[in-house]
């Protein structure tokens, strides 16, 4: 009944993709800036200590009856200890000749005495962070030259930052994870609102075309706006189609009626049987046709009303005594009596209007069946719940009929194709169901059918 | 066993090939498996019981023991890498500097403290204090010196008793002697003073500790002076004369190390030899050594002992060493 | 034949009942008039509202039949006039709508019943009845003849002073029979009468009728006379 719409991608998967790619986006970038803040931050930690290192060097070079003296303190190399046992190299260097050390370690360019130099090399195999450092020495009128080279395998230094770029990773993913919540979060929240709408519109009854009144987000108001103007044209073209229907069943039934009446009377005046039974069969077929129209018409306007249900405070026993009273008249014609019994007064909140149909609906359905001559009994009751049961002395429902009846309340179907009986127990249904009710069909143990409808 | 070996090692000389070792010995001679090089800088007769163990769980590996000094170890170590596959030495400052300069092989999952392994190659597997070794005799009816202040009153008030009756390491050619040497110089100036006081008394050098110890022994000499007291208790053994002192004042602890060569043919044997040094050692062999093993959980040990760090390679230092040699040689050799 | 009733202008009191048929499809009217005179009653029919406005001016009717649908208004309108101009005459509603929408509304606008359309003629007269019943006294309708006290509205009943509870279809037959007195009914008339084409009426069940209403009559002056082939007629013995 019901065309699903094209689909074309999900706007709650968009949103949801946008932001986690944004989010992944931020969390690498996040992860990649402190990885190389830190990377800086743990070179400059190295370096700093190899500077210290080759300043207390640089510091014990001295000059002493004319010779160099580099009395290199143990500190120098002891303050390189690293957790990783990083492996050392220096070289000493006078005026650019290797005195000390290692002399695979070049001093590439003469260092000036305040102007060290860091680079990043290759030692045996390894790469190394090396410090070149000079200093000038000045004895007994002669001056020379002193470049010390100092170099520091980085093992520390790269587990320092494979612990870093662990832990800045798990910032990153954790900032990702965080923020991939937030943006389910968002995603549906936002998409909340418009399922909040689209929930309830759907609630709706197919009848209810009332605007959209609560409060939307802004982004929401036209699409809320549009929807309000489709479902006013849509009202008034049902109003229409209402009055149609009305119209309509006034066109049909008065013709009827004057077949009717016409049948009827000619029967009074006809003796020749077979005409008699042409005219009853007629009579019959003209009743047919126009309780069908009735009874759908009946229904269509329950269900209308049953969508937007106007409670008011009623006394049940009130309504059932006004509709036993109307009833009477057809109940006399089939010698029968209505009996009303039960509680003095149940108030209850309900459409009266629905409710009175629905009870006609059971008592009509009790008059068809009940044998001449017996009692069809309704009871009024506030206890256990407030219930009116109806129930005669007929045949009683056929089983298989008390449950095709009942299967087709819990398919909560139209009456299409159902004339008859049963769309009369199925406008009870309905307004058992728009009270939040249920109609229960039984059969007595005694014998005849039980209808009851519970509130 | 250990008397077999003893018997063993009296012959050795005899058999001391023309290659110039001190000793050499080759355990489980004729295995199948590959034969280990081990050099090493402590005599067989410590040593052996180790090599005995790990050749007893390892039936496939024979073990070429050969024994030289400290610092001949580190020469020949450095002329042909791939002559040894596993180096030992007492002198720690020497092996660091192997080690820091490549000779020896990384060695990642050998589990063991930080502070009794450097950069992973480089493992110590025992402690060993630095003692002065007294001929009680020396000292017949006085109180045994137990600093080196002691020492040093006691021979400035009987110079006689003690000239030439006096040894100690000559640090030019002892690479143990040396690191004790300096990391004695590091502590205290008490250290100058002895070697002066040492020095004036016309001190007896040496080599190697045996040698120092068998004078000790033989009563040539009355004091040894930081030999290392696993060899004295080893040699002292039954010699009631001699007396092992811990100096009071301040104690030097050398951790003997181990490394593979990273030039080595047998990477799993010498790993294994390794291992078994530095982490597997089933306590038989540790009872019966006579060396002392370290204790890894042992705090105290590693507040006393030189550390093997960097440092160590600040007295190799060309001009930092020719500076104290001469500054040992003004004190001692006058 | 002799017939003579001890209540001067009651004995034909049904015969007399007068209807105000407002409806504009004039077949229906003609319908329902044709009907309605076959019972004896006296039918006026407007077509209009503005008609039937002046006709209940002029004439008072025991009961006003009312279309809702009209061509020159809404019957309610008219209702709601009829009901603010004091005149109670009754009036029953005759609809083409919905029973929910149309009947609910009626009623508030002070009808006092409805028919849906199309409506079986016995359930309409059942319904007039009805209303009567309640609208008017029991005095109206009381008549007293050969022994019997009887009043078809208020369904009493009674011969010789004594208190007779009718069925709904003895009640109907006695009517019948009471208001034409000396005529006779075909057994398929009656059948027409008084039951509907729903039911399937077998000439037994009126003998049943006829028999039970017999034995009531026992007591009193009245007796039906059965005539072979023709039917039955009501004769008073007095």
């Amino acid at each position: 009944m019901t065309d699903s719409p094209t689909v074309s991608g999900s706007l709650r998967n968009r949103l949801v993709l946008t932001l986690i790619g944004g989010a992944a986006i931020l969390a690498i970038l996040l992860f990649l800036a402190v990885r190389s803040y830190a990377a800086r931050v743990a070179q400059q930690g190295q370096d700093n200590i190899l500077s210290a290192s080759v300043a207390s060097i640089l510091d014990a070079a001295a000059i002493r009856d004319g010779q160099l003296e580099i009395d290199i303190p143990y500190a120098a190399f002891s303050m390189l200890t690293t957790p990783s046992d990083d492996r050392v190299f220096y070289a000493i260097y006078q005026d650019g000749a290797f005195i000390s050390g290692y002399d695979e370690l070049q001093v590439d360019e003469p260092v000036a005495q305040a102007n060290w130099t860091f680079q990043s090399t290759e030692m045996r195999g390894e790469s190394i962070r090396q410090v070149n450092a000079g200093r000038t020495l000045v004895g007994l009128g002669k001056q020379t030259q002193i470049e010390v080279a100092l170099g520091q395998t980085q093992d520390a230094l790269s587990q320092t930052m494979d612990q870093i770029s662990r832990n800045a990773a798990f910032l990153g993913i954790g900032f990702f994870l965080l923020a991939a919540c937030l943006s389910f979060w968002v995603a549906s929240t936002t998409i909340g609102q418009l399922n909040k709408l689209t929930t309830s519109v759907t609630r709706r009854g197919p009848q209810d075309l009332s605007p959209f009144r609560k409060p939307v987000p802004r982004e929401m108001a036209p699409l809320v706006t549009s929807l309000n103007s489709l479902m006013g044209r849509l009202d008034q073209s049902l109003g229409q189609s209402e009055d149609f229907i009305a119209e309509a069943a006034h066109r049909v039934r008065t013709p009827l009626a004057t077949v009717r009446s016409y049948a009827e009377a000619t029967l009074h005046r006809v003796e020749r049987k077979e005409n008699r039974e042409a005219l009853r069969a007629m009579v019959r077929a003209i009743d047919e046709s126009s309780r069908a129209a009735g009874q759908l018409l009946d229904h269509a306007m329950i269900t209308f009303r049953a969508d937007h249900l106007e409670r008011e405070d009623i006394d049940l026993v009130v309504l059932t005594k006004d509709l036993v009273q109307r009833l009477t008249p057809i109940a006399e014609m089939r010698e029968l009596t209505l009996s009303l019994t039960g509680a003095r007064a149940v108030p209850y909140s309900g459409d009266p209007i629905l409710l009175q149909n629905a009870v006609r609906n059971m008592i009509d359905n009790a008059l068809k069946y009940a044998p001449v001559d017996s009692t069809v009994v309704i009871d009024v009751r506030a206890d256990p719940n407030v219930q009116i049961k109806v129930s005669d002395a007929g045949p009683g429902f056929p089983s298989e009929e008390i449950d095709m009846l009942t299967r087709r309340f819990e398919r909560g179907q139209n009456a299409t194709g159902t004339i008859g009986s049963g769309l009369g127990l199925t406008i009870a249904q309905d307004v058992a169901t728009a009270h939040g009710g249920t109609l229960e069909l039984s059969n007595k143990p005694e014998g005849g059918a039980c209808v009851i409808l519970s509130l | 066993m250990r008397y077999l070996i003893a018997v063993i090692l009296l012959l050795l000389p005899l058999c001391a090939s023309a290659d110039d070792w001190e000793e050499r010995f080759v355990f489980n001679e004729g295995a199948e498996g590959p034969q280990l090089r081990v050099i090493s800088s402590t005599d067989t007769l410590l040593f052996a019981p180790f090599i005995e163990g790990f050749v007893a769980e390892n039936p496939l590996i024979s073990v070429e023991y050969l024994v030289t000094g400290s610092a001949d170890i580190d020469r020949r170590v450095r002329a042909n890498p791939s002559a040894f596959d596993v180096i030992i030495s007492s002198a720690m400052d020497l092996q660091l500097k192997l080690a820091n300069d490549g000779f020896a092989l990384r060695l990642e999952d050998v589990e063991v403290p930080p502070w009794t392994q450097w950069h992973h190659s480089l493992f110590a597997f025992t402690s060993e204090p630095a003692t002065i070794v007294i001929n009680r005799s020396a000292f017949e009816g006085r109180a045994l010196p137990e600093t080196r202040q002691d020492l040093i009153e006691a021979m400035r008030e009987r110079p006689d008793m003690f000239r030439g009756k006096i040894g100690t390491y000559d640090v030019r050619e002892s690479g143990l002697g040396y690191l004790f040497a300096t990391q004695d110089s590091r502590v205290s100036e008490t250290y100058w003073r002895l070697m002066e006081i040492m020095g004036g008394l016309r001190v007896k050098l040496y080599c190697c500790s045996g040698d120092m110890i068998s004078d000790l022994v033989e009563g040539k000499i009355h004091v040894a002076y930081n030999v290392l007291g696993s060899y004295a208790s080893a040699q002292a053994e039954g010699q009631d004369a001699l007396e092992v002192i811990l100096p009071s004042d301040f104690q030097t602890t050398m951790m003997r190390t181990v490394m593979v060569s990273s030039a080595t043919q047998s990477v799993q044997a010498a790993q294994q030899f390794l291992r078994y040094l530095v982490s597997d050692r089933p306590n038989e062999s540790t009872t019966q050594s006579p060396l002392p093993l370290l204790v890894a959980e042992d705090t105290v040990s590693e507040q006393e002992t030189i550390g093997l760090n960097p440092a160590l390679l600040t007295f190799l230092d060309s001009l930092k060493r020719k500076k104290f040699i001469s500054a040992w040689e003004n004190a001692v050799i006058q | 034949m002799n017939l003579t009733s001890t209540c001067h202008g009651r004995e034909d009191f049904l015969r007399l009942m007068k209807f105000l048929l407002v409806e504009d499809n004039l077949d229906l009217a003609n319908a329902i008039t044709s009907r309605m005179r076959l019972d004896g009653h006296v039918v006026d029919h407007a077509a209009k509202l503005d008609d039937a406005t002046a006709y209940a001016e002029v004439e008072e009717y025991d009961l006003i039949l009312l279309d809702i649908m009209l061509p020159d208004g809404d019957g309610r309108e008219f209702l709601a006039r009829h009901r603010a101009s004091d005149l109670d005459t009754p009036v029953i509603v005759l609809t083409a709508r919905s029973q929910v929408s149309d009947r609910i509304g009626s009623l508030d606008m002070g009808a006092d019943d409805y028919v849906t359309k199309p409506f079986d003629h016995a359930e309409l007269e059942a319904r007039c009845r009805a209303v009567l019943r309640r609208k008017s006294g029991n005095a109206k309708s009381r008549i007293e003849v050969g022994g019997i006290v009887f009043d078809p509205v208020a369904g009493h009943f009674s011969v010789g002073g004594r208190d007779i509870s009718l069925r709904n279809r003895e009640l109907r037959l006695m009517e019948l029979f009471i208001n034409a007195p000396g005529q006779v009914f075909s057994k398929q008339k009656l059948a027409d009468r008084l039951f509907t084409y729903d039911d399937n009426v077998s000439d037994n069940a009126i003998e049943v009728y006829v028999g039970r209403l017999r034995k009531h009559l026992e007591a009193s002056d009245l007796k039906i006379t059965t005539l072979r082939g023709l039917g039955y007629r009501l004769d008073h013995d007095g």
